[in-house]
């Protein structure tokens, strides 16, 4: 068990969760977390949105039952988490980068962008962000992008330039990824793509979170979450 | 300290009476990359078919008060590859591990068990019992005629210790247990899950592509427990305990119902170093307890 250090509202939903302890983790890698057995059964993957020296940090917006008992945490609350687990975004990539994200998908491109300016300087990263309403982590963003666009209610992978990219990574809807992927495949960009499933397990035993790609079933949770937008869409 | 849990079941010497239940531990793999899974007393692979079945479609869990449905519907690579690239990680452990054989039509069982039955393995656990194929509406350890049916052939194409796996939807699970040993089951296992469903009010729509789903998780284990404790008394064979077990005081329950072994399903998903974590506080509690022997405490509730 480890303790919430804080957990912080913001507009439209969303939450920012930070629980204490000395984590790792590779961009787009997840964790498994719960409150208790009395306000939950199982545990709810949750992508990285950052890590600090005393902790991790998670963005996620209630939308259910789980992110709910979640929503309502206090800090210094026990709660369970286990990870990292899964196949994020390759670290190796090529050319100019563009990072496109839509609703709370933007949580594991925040991680991608900062480890990416860290790791692999020099890299010039944009970022595109779909979003509902104007919310408080867009100057998170700006802190790290090179460029940042957001967009309000409208479809982000209308405003994404795509010819200037050589490697796409998005995570959002699935019409969003897409409509990206449909893109990418047209121009040869390298397009990586996060999924979101219900799962149970999260090592890639139970097979609940099952996706089917051009190469048969995959695991989310453990072949993924990060797949090649070309073998799902 | 490990000889406090050593114990038999059948004629298999077991570390412990914990086993891994199937469809909830893969074919071992990924858990042995997060802790020695040696220790434990057994694993069960996933459901086998004779061919490879893709699963479900559309969601495949809900969560449930202390529980969880599930609609895998028996994704699996087929015994003919699990024999080729899962099997001989299987036996390459120091673990007993059955082998869970499943099927849509009886011709299937027969065949399945036939191709396993030519290798080297622990156990067959035969799946009777799984609610989520929608080819076979009503599984074959529903009624009597067909349990009778599919273990009568199997048993004549295998010399393998055969466990067979019951549904709590069985019409009468007790009779169920005793046509098994009538025809030269080596041992049961019970429960599998609960046939069960779950509905999306604000769209007003069915959960599951399949329309039931199988239940796990605590809020079936009293259930389970009566069970157990009902078919333990009738049947003169070994009987495995199954049913939403997550912590060593379960086990002792279903051990002093009359189970000689037990499975951990559900639990491995809540915390997937549970297997460790209850062989640990089941040593402790022999220890603090003054008991010799797991074996000890086992039917020892009338």
């Amino acid at each position: 068990m480890a303790l919430i250090k804080y957990i912080k509202p913001l507009k439209n939903n969303f939450y920012i969760l930070k629980i204490s302890g000395k984590y790792q983790a590779n961009m787009g890698q997840f964790f498994m977390i719960k409150k208790d057995s009395q306000s939950m059964f199982l545990n709810r993957p949750m992508s990285v949105y950052d890590l600090e020296d005393d902790g991790i940090i998670f963005l996620f917006k209630k939308v259910g039952k789980g992110t709910a008992v979640l929503a309502n945490c206090k800090s210094g609350d026990e709660i369970a988490i286990y990870g990292p687990y899964g196949n994020g975004f390759p670290a190796e990539v090529q050319g100019r980068i563009a990072l496109v994200g839509g609703g709370t998908g933007i949580a594991p491109l925040f991680f991608a962008l900062k480890q990416l300016k860290k790791h692999r300087k020099g890299y010039t990263i944009d970022t595109y962000l779909g979003l509902q309403e104007k919310n408080d982590f867009e100057s998170t963003f700006r802190l790290y992008a090179d460029y940042l666009l957001v967009n309000y209610g409208q479809f982000i992978t209308d405003f994404v330039p795509y010819a200037k990219y050589n490697t796409i990574f998005s995570c959002g809807p699935e019409l969003m990824m897409k409509k990206i992927e449909k893109q990418a495949n047209k121009l040869k960009i390298d397009h990586y793509v996060s999924l979101e499933k219900r799962m149970a397990c999260g090592v890639g035993a139970c097979l609940v979170c099952t996706c089917q790609t051009k190469n048969g079933n995959k695991r989310a949770c453990k072949d993924g979450p990060v797949f090649r937008g070309r073998d799902i869409f | 300290m490990n000889c406090l849990l050593e114990t038999k079941f059948s004629d298999i010497h077991l570390k412990n009476p914990i086993i891994m239940a199937s469809g909830t531990f893969g074919f071992g793999r990924e858990y042995a990359e997060i802790y020695d899974i040696e220790k434990l007393g057994g694993i069960v692979s996933k459901g086998l078919t004779l061919n490879p079945r893709v699963g479900n479609q559309g969601i495949r869990v809900w969560e449930a008060s202390s529980g969880m449905l599930n609609s895998v519907g028996l994704e699996n690579p087929g015994i003919q590859s699990f024999i080729e690239t899962e099997l001989p990680f299987m036996q390459s452990l120091d673990v007993v591990h059955i082998i869970n054989i499943s099927g849509t039509n009886l011709e299937d069982y027969v065949e399945a068990c036939d191709k396993i039955s030519r290798e080297k393995v622990n156990m067959i656990e035969l799946n009777i019992s799984c609610p989520n194929v929608k080819e076979n509406n009503i599984p074959f350890g529903i009624k009597e005629i067909t349990a009778r049916k599919v273990v009568r052939e199997v048993r004549k194409v295998t010399r393998i210790p055969l466990m067979v796996k019951l549904s709590p939807d069985a019409e009468d699970i007790i009779r169920i247990a005793r046509v098994c040993e009538e025809e030269g089951a080596d041992a049961i296992s019970l429960i599998n899950t609960f046939k069960a469903f779950a509905i999306n009010t604000k769209e007003k729509k069915k959960i599951f592509n399949n329309t039931y789903a199988g239940l796990s998780g605590p809020c079936i284990k009293p259930i389970a427990l009566r069970m157990v404790h009902e078919v333990a008394k009738q049947v003169k064979i070994p009987v495995m305990g199954i049913g939403g077990i997550i912590n060593y005081q379960d086990v002792l329950e279903f051990l002093m119902a009359g189970a000689r072994a037990v499975q951990i399903g559900t639990a491995n998903f809540l915390n997937p170093k549970v297997g460790e974590v209850i062989i640990k506080d089941l040593e402790e509690y022999l220890t603090d307890n003054n008991i010799s022997n797991i074996s000890d405490i086992i039917g020892i509730i009338d």
